[in-house]
């Protein structure tokens, strides 16, 4: 695929999570305002962070005072996921393409982005996450700016129903593989087991959610690489699938 | 607010930006090991697996409608619908789950 089309596919795969983004974007940029920041102010958070879950714990910290090093541990505690993520797609990003987009790409690792950039058969190009942020980055500071400047005006209804859009999107990366692949449907299940024991379990549930979600990630993986090493072929898959 | 804001954000987007960027440009060569490689396989589908589920459920302003919203999306996950369409059918079961909160 050439890079135009590349960037075209992931303007595509971008829109069902902007949509996703707005949702909850918009919260943040509602409790932004409520705890005294400016929609201005929200809004640099979210263009330079592009973090749901880091930015609201950094929301917390800058209402209570808290310090700039506790500030530092929070951001790396609760995003340490992306450094799993950005390791996995230090391999999966095409060689070919100058490094100097590693650097851009970066910017653009989230949850949703890696999660649609790891549905991508074979390697990807660095256009592909240009593409996904051109849509997903506008849809994120778009949202906190709304969120800030209207936050009673959008019906709880409709925030409601948005909210569960970039569940439903992890669901359609990780459920076709698992039917095809035994192995991918044993980690899928697993993980879900292991991130609802601490949900349920009282000593484990004061665990942060970052938190949780390595542990269950580099467990289960460990696991099943150990039990069903990848056979390597089909690692240059055909790149056009739907 | 006795610490300054700007601050506070810059502090907040190098620490995440150096995460993200970090591994993506150091690691300079392919992966060779094939206990790394089938363990980096396999982190997408374990991490994601992990995030939604059971934040899925609490993602919506009701339990019940989180669940309605999980079920419809497994299966037109499991039948293969685009992202946005199962995405799409997940927010179109939320919404009409709790339209029919209405009438109990």
């Amino acid at each position: 695929m050439n890079r135009k089309d590349s960037f075209k596919q992931g303007i595509q795969d971008g829109i069902p999570i902007a949509l996703g983004y707005f949702a909850v974007s918009f919260t943040f940029g509602m409790m932004s305002v409520s705890d005294g920041l400016t929609a201005g102010q929200a809004a640099l958070i979210s263009l330079t962070n592009l973090t749901s879950a880091g930015q609201f714990a950094g929301l917390d910290i800058i209402v209570m005072s808290g310090s700039y090093v506790e500030m530092m541990l929070t951001q790396l505690v609760i995003n340490l996921r992306y450094c799993l993520m950005s390791f996995s797609l230090s391999q999966k990003l095409s060689r070919e393409e100058v490094w100097l987009h590693r650097y851009l790409v970066a910017y653009g690792i989230t949850d949703e982005i890696f999660g649609v950039s790891a549905s991508r058969p074979g390697k990807i190009s660095a256009f592909y996450s240009y593409g996904a942020m051109s849509v997903a980055v506008p849809g994120w500071v778009f949202g906190t700016l709304v969120g800030a400047i209207c936050g009673n005006i959008l019906p709880t209804f409709v925030v409601s129903a948005l909210s569960i859009a970039i569940y439903g999107m992890f669901l359609a990366v990780i459920i076709p593989p698992a039917k095809k692949d035994r192995a991918v449907m044993c980690v899928v299940i697993a993980a879900m087991l292991i991130s609802n024991i601490f949900s349920i379990l009282p000593m484990l549930q004061n665990v942060s959610s970052g938190f949780v979600i390595i542990i269950a990630t580099v467990l289960v993986s460990a696991i099943a690489a150990y039990l069903a090493p990848v056979k390597e072929d089909g690692e240059e898959g055909s790149p056009d699938e739907a | 607010m006795k610490h300054n804001i700007y601050i506070y954000i810059l502090v907040m987007a190098v620490t995440t930006y150096l995460i993200r960027m970090i591994p993506l440009v150091f690691t300079k060569k392919e992966i060779t090991s094939p206990f790394i490689r089938s363990f980096l396989y396999y982190v997408p589908y374990a991490c994601l697996a992990a995030m939604t589920f059971p934040a899925i459920i609490d993602s919506t302003s009701s339990r019940i409608s989180g669940v309605a919203g999980f079920v419809v999306a497994l299966i037109a996950a499991y039948r293969e619908k685009s992202l946005l369409s199962v995405a799409l059918f997940a927010c179109g079961a939320v919404f009409i789950v709790e339209r029919l909160f209405v009438f109990f």
